[in-house]
């Protein structure tokens, strides 16, 4: 390397900073915190009966327990948004009277060790009378059903959010197609499945009255503003740090009723508590998501032009509202984004969110995304088919070109390449190649096919995008307790010695931003990036952020980062050039000193970090003895893009589907680490992957769960993951100050509807096209008994 | 910890095990691999008061193989099984067999009787005992019995094996060189108890069927013997049509259950793509 010029790490395929400790077992996760403290166990008792009257809770004497009637001065939590559509419920800590969901927290038994409160489990007693329970959707909105909640719904009953946008031309649009294309897709319930379920560990500090809580999150902050909330103390009463966490997915961005209740119980009773969730509790209670099903009308003209889009969107939100972004993530994120990619011209969308007696939702990686992107890629190969036009072309015709483009929704779509994604995915799946390899399958009497999905996704999104959820009624008023989440600070410090700490609001949970915001500030600072080391996650260490998720850590926080490192290295630049002469635009910051470009002359970094602070008389400019800046960054958001193709063999005798070729063509804007950006999309389209042929959460006849075991729900192993096959393209928006766009979805969103359009190309020869997910093997070779019995039928009668 | 609360054991010989288990033989289990037991106990579902650890034992493990039968003893571990050099078409069937059962740590750990004992009807090794007509050795403080494998699957998890009595091994016919043997199964993931298997032996000389022998998992409560399949085989000419006309036969003679894996028709399906694929293994050369 020479050494004069500035070495770049952004664009570097480093590996990641925090893989060393956690590959050799020295994680730190919320049950590591609690096998080191001689705390009490808490385990919860939770509800037997999806919808019921609680007429007893009983224990023997000797089993600690706390119900709701002893968690006095404690407030449920409430998120809200501001809209008239929008109806607002209430969660408990622990149910009051009512339950609503198998699963629902009812009482805490506290115990001296995890398997002593495990046996006292045993010896509690709830008596819940049965209540009729909603358990569809359908069920739920029909005249005269059962309310989840006893509230006002101005619709139909149990409607909780009820969107709608009608364009001014949509029904001269609609009325002059030549072709209207209807489909109905949808998706099971599914669990986003963290490897670690949930955890909190709470302990109280008697000499303060501070309570500490370890718990497995992705929005610490938010977390403790929402504790605080329910407990009526003050913020700073309440640290919460998040240790390393074993996977989130979304899941563990909303606030759980447990977590409130492990840090009111250590309050009451001044002891430290811990609660470790088993698999079987994450299964139950710990969020769902993605139970929708979307009615879909496209308006064609003969040569494939999508005019017109109608849908009616309904999602299937659990019996309680999640906090902060509240039920209505689902049925506004479809409403708003389900034209996608697409130059739809006019769009009627009805989107609706309805509570029933399951489990509540809450974001999981794509949130709506893999059920829309499959609405529009199913409705895309269908139109294809009925209209005669080869399913690339009237995508290509479809496709947004120009940019910014503003959707029928509102939103701004900025620079994009779907496109050129899409022309670098055919062209490396080969079509034509696969074509005669089908051809020669099918002579063979084997069924292979070829899907593609083509998708925008919605990244980096700060307070403008989040407020447009909200349709303000009462603004300036105190009434509704909104919550906007959006903006991310950094707080970026040198350290008399020259190293430097980047203390940021959001929480990374293996999305691997301790190395990339070290690449990204780096690059301003002319350092190595192990000399960086980021602080996240911790209240009393960071400044007040919203965390991870949304695929916008990169972009915002990123954004913050490089703001903060930008007015760090001009105040390095600045201290030089006071030693050096000439003008700060004149030094370079190279390999830690600071270089002035024309005499060569140079300064290390720590002798002008170690003068700002001892020998403050040296501080030219009357500035600061700190070399410390905060970077903010708010963005509107940027939509990333990717085109993916799967190719799949279906046993027709066993309804298997082999997923044999995967090819991701993938804009994430500039790559700060490709390495990082490969390995989002290897585990989003695993997750697809599980969304498309495995994974779904059951309820039986009775509202119980019955999938409570990885026996029985099945995320996808290695051995059932394709090789997968990826091409960057990288268009530089300057929607994103670090020319990034965010990945951690994406692979999530788009697998699903390529696979389902795999196998319904596979199946073309037997009239089979597969619009809901998960494709199971018992499905898929039901539906081929089906069309065979039916051409056996037509062959009889011929 | 997650099972209820437990005395554990760990004797060093047989004699001392049967002791041990004799004491409160109703509220005591034996634990091998664990493979089955433990998570059983982890989710309550059993609730045993003492565990009789039987992995001190000497002389536990291990295949004895005889002039007419193969012996094996019930500690060993599936991984033996699937590295096994015993030739013929019975350690064809073992081997094939075991690199289906669990995932590679499974196997290291779990064992053969262990896993005939549990009595799981989508079990590898309980479909062989049944297809082979294997003889189960059962030792107590009272005495050895032998049991034949169709009394010894009783219902499910259920085996004729007494609560003081353990499994002590297995005894398995030595198939000669005529036969052929497969096992086919389907299972949502690599690794997965199957939702429906196949296993299968057929004795063909000079091209007809001598011997037929068929074991259906995952569609009854007990490894399944299809009478169907087996006597449409018997005595006719080996041809393709008759592997289909006897996975015809098998699937309509089962009578399986539904559950969230698949209801009765698609477990009928799979028994017809099923019993061609074991058989098209058994009789390929």
């Amino acid at each position: 390397m020479n050494m004069s010029e500035p070495q770049t790490w952004t664009g570097q395929a480093l590996p990641r900073l925090e893989d060393p400790a956690i590959l050799r077992g020295w994680g730190n996760y919320v049950a590591d915190v609690a096998s080191r403290d001689s705390c009490l166990h808490v385990r919860f008792v939770r509800s037997n009966q999806p919808s019921g009257r609680i007429l007893s809770i009983t224990a023997p004497p000797h089993v600690k327990l706390f119900t709701a009637a002893d968690l006095t001065g404690v407030s449920p939590i409430r998120a809200v948004l501001e809209r008239p559509d929008f109806v607002a419920v209430d969660t408990p800590i622990l149910a009051t009277d009512l339950v609503r969901f198998v699963g629902e927290p009812i009482a805490v038994v506290v115990a001296s060790t995890e398997a002593e409160a495990e046996d006292a489990l045993d010896l509690v007693v709830v008596d819940i009378e049965p209540l009729p329970a909603v358990l569809s959707a359908d069920q739920a909105i029909a005249s005269g059903a059962p309310l989840v909640h006893d509230v006002e719904f101005p619709g139909d009953p149990n409607t909780v959010v009820d969107g709608r946008i009608h364009t001014p031309g949509f029904d001269e649009a609609f009325a002059r197609a030549d072709k209207i294309v209807t489909i109905q897709v949808g998706s099971a319930r599914q669990s986003a499945m963290p490897l670690e379920a949930r955890a909190a560990h709470a302990a109280y500090d008697r000499s303060s009255g501070r309570s500490t809580l370890h718990a497995t999150l992705q929005m610490p902050h938010m977390t403790r503003t929402g504790i605080a909330d329910c407990l009526g103390i003050a913020e700073d009463d309440l640290r919460v740090i998040a240790p390393d966490v074993g996977g989130g997915f979304g899941a563990k961005m909303t606030l759980a009723r447990e977590d409130v209740a492990v840090v009111f119980i250590s309050r009451a009773m001044r002891r430290n508590i811990a609660w470790i969730e088993t698999r079987e509790e994450n299964f139950m209670a710990s969020w769902h998501s993605r139970e929708q099903v979307y009615d879909v009308e496209g308006a064609f003209t003969a040569s494939g032009e999508l005019i017109a889009l109608r849908g009616d969107l309904m999602c299937d939100v659990g019996a309680y509202c999640c906090y902060p972004v509240t039920y209505g993530v689902e049925p506004l994120m479809a409403m708003a984004e389900l034209p996608g990619p697409y130059r739809v011209g006019e769009y009627s969308v009805r989107s609706r969110g309805v509570i029933t007696n399951k489990c509540p939702i809450a974001p999981y990686r794509g949130v709506s995304r893999p059920v829309q992107v499959l609405a529009m890629e199913r409705l895309m190969d269908v139109a294809a088919a009925e209209l005669g036009i080869d399913r690339v072309v009237i995508r290509l015709k479809n496709l947004i070109t120009e940019f910014p483009h503003r959707s029928p929704s509102g939103l701004v779509l900025d620079q994009a390449s779907h496109t050129e994604t899409l022309l670098a995915a055919t062209e490396l799946a080969d079509l034509s190649d696969f074509a005669t390899r089908q051809a020669a399958a099918r002579a063979d009497g084997r069924y292979l096919g070829l899907g593609i999905s083509c998708f925008a996704e919605r990244t980096g999104y700060g307070t403008p995008a989040l407020a447009m959820r909200s349709q303000p009624i009462t603004l300036g008023l105190e009434t509704a307790p909104t919550i906007t989440p959006g903006f991310e600070r950094v707080i970026l410090a040198m350290d008399p010695s020259g190293g430097v700490t980047l203390r940021i609001g959001a929480s990374p949970h293996g999305q691997g931003l301790k190395t990339t915001l070290a690449q990204l500030v780096c690059d301003q600072l002319g350092l190595e990036p192990q000399a960086v080391r980021v602080i996240a996650s911790d209240t009393d260490a960071t400044p007040y952020g919203w965390g991870s998720f949304a695929s916008r850590a990169m972009v915002i926080a990123g954004g913050a980062s490089l703001l903060a490192s930008r007015d760090l290295a001009e105040r390095l630049r600045v201290l030089a050039a006071d030693r050096l002469g000439g003008l700060a635009s004149d030094i370079d910051l190279i390999q830690g000193s600071a270089i002035r470009r024309d005499t060569g002359g140079q300064v290390a970094l720590s002798t002008l970090a170690r003068d700002t602070y001892h020998n403050a008389q040296l501080i030219p400019d009357k500035g600061e003895p700190a070399l410390e800046f905060t970077g903010v960054y708010d963005p509107t958001g940027t939509f990333a893009n990717a085109c993916h193709i799967a190719e799949v063999e279906v046993d027709s005798e066993t309804g298997a589907v082999d997923i044999t070729r995967f090819l991701v063509a993938e804009d994430a804007g500039l790559l700060v680490n490709p390495a990082i950006v490969d390995g989002q999309i290897h585990g989003g389209v695993a997750q697809g992957v599980a969304n498309a042929l495995y994974e779904e959460l059951i309820y039986d006849d009775r509202g119980i769960l019955i999938t409570t075991s990885l026996m029985d729900y099945l995320p996808p192993t290695v051995a059932e993951m394709p090789h997968i096959e990826i091409a960057h393209l990288q268009t530089i928006s300057p929607q994103s100050i670090t020319g990034a766009k965010g990945v951690g979805e994406g692979g999530t969103i788009g697998a699903p509807a390529a696979i389902a359009n795999a196998i319904s190309d596979a199946l073309s020869p037997l009239g089979i096209g597969v619009f809901h997910l998960p494709a199971t093997p018992h499905r898929i070779r039901t539906a081929i008994r089906a069309a065979q019995n039916r051409t056996a039928q037509e062959e009889a009668i011929a | 910890m997650k099972p209820s609360p437990f005395e554990y054991v760990r004797p060093a010989s047989l004699e001392e095990a049967l002791t041990e288990l004799a004491r409160d033989p109703d509220e005591s289990k034996v634990l091998a691999g664990g493979q089955s037991l433990i998570p059983m106990m982890n989710f309550r579902l059993a609730r045993p008061e003492r565990l009789i650890d039987i992995n001190d034992i000497p002389d536990f493990a291990g295949v004895t193989v005889g002039d007419t039968s193969v012996n094996i003893k019930a500690r060993t571990r599936h991984l033996a099984l699937q590295n096994s050099s015993l030739s013929g078409p019975l350690g064809d069937l073992l081997r094939r067999s075991a690199v289906q059962v669990g995932h590679l740590p499974i196997r290291t750990r779990g064992t053969f009787g262990g896993s005939i004992a549990h009595c799981d009807a989508a079990s590898e090794w309980c479909l062989v005992a049944s297809l082979l007509d294997a003889e189960m050795t059962v030792e107590s403080l009272r005495g050895e019995r032998t049991i034949p494998a169709s009394e010894f699957f009783q219902a499910i998890f259920t085996t004729a094996i007494e609560s003081d009595e353990i499994l002590t091994s297995i005894s398995l016919p030595a198939l000669d060189g005529n036969y052929r043997t497969g096992i086919a199964e389907f299972a949502r993931r690599a690794g997965d108890f199957a939702i429906v298997a196949a296993t299968a032996a057929v004795q063909v000389v000079d091209g007809t069927v001598r011997d037929a022998r068929v074991s259906l998992g995952g569609v009854s409560e007990i490894p399944f013997r299809s009478a169907a399949a087996e006597s449409t085989m018997l005595g006719q000419p080996w041809s393709a049509e008759l592997v289909r006309a006897a996975a015809e036969a098998a699937a309509l003679e089962v009578d399986p259950s539904s559950d969230s894996h698949g209801d009765a028709a698609y477990r009928r399906d799979l028994v017809r793509a099923l019993l061609p694929r074991a058989l098209g293994e058994a009789v390929s050369p």
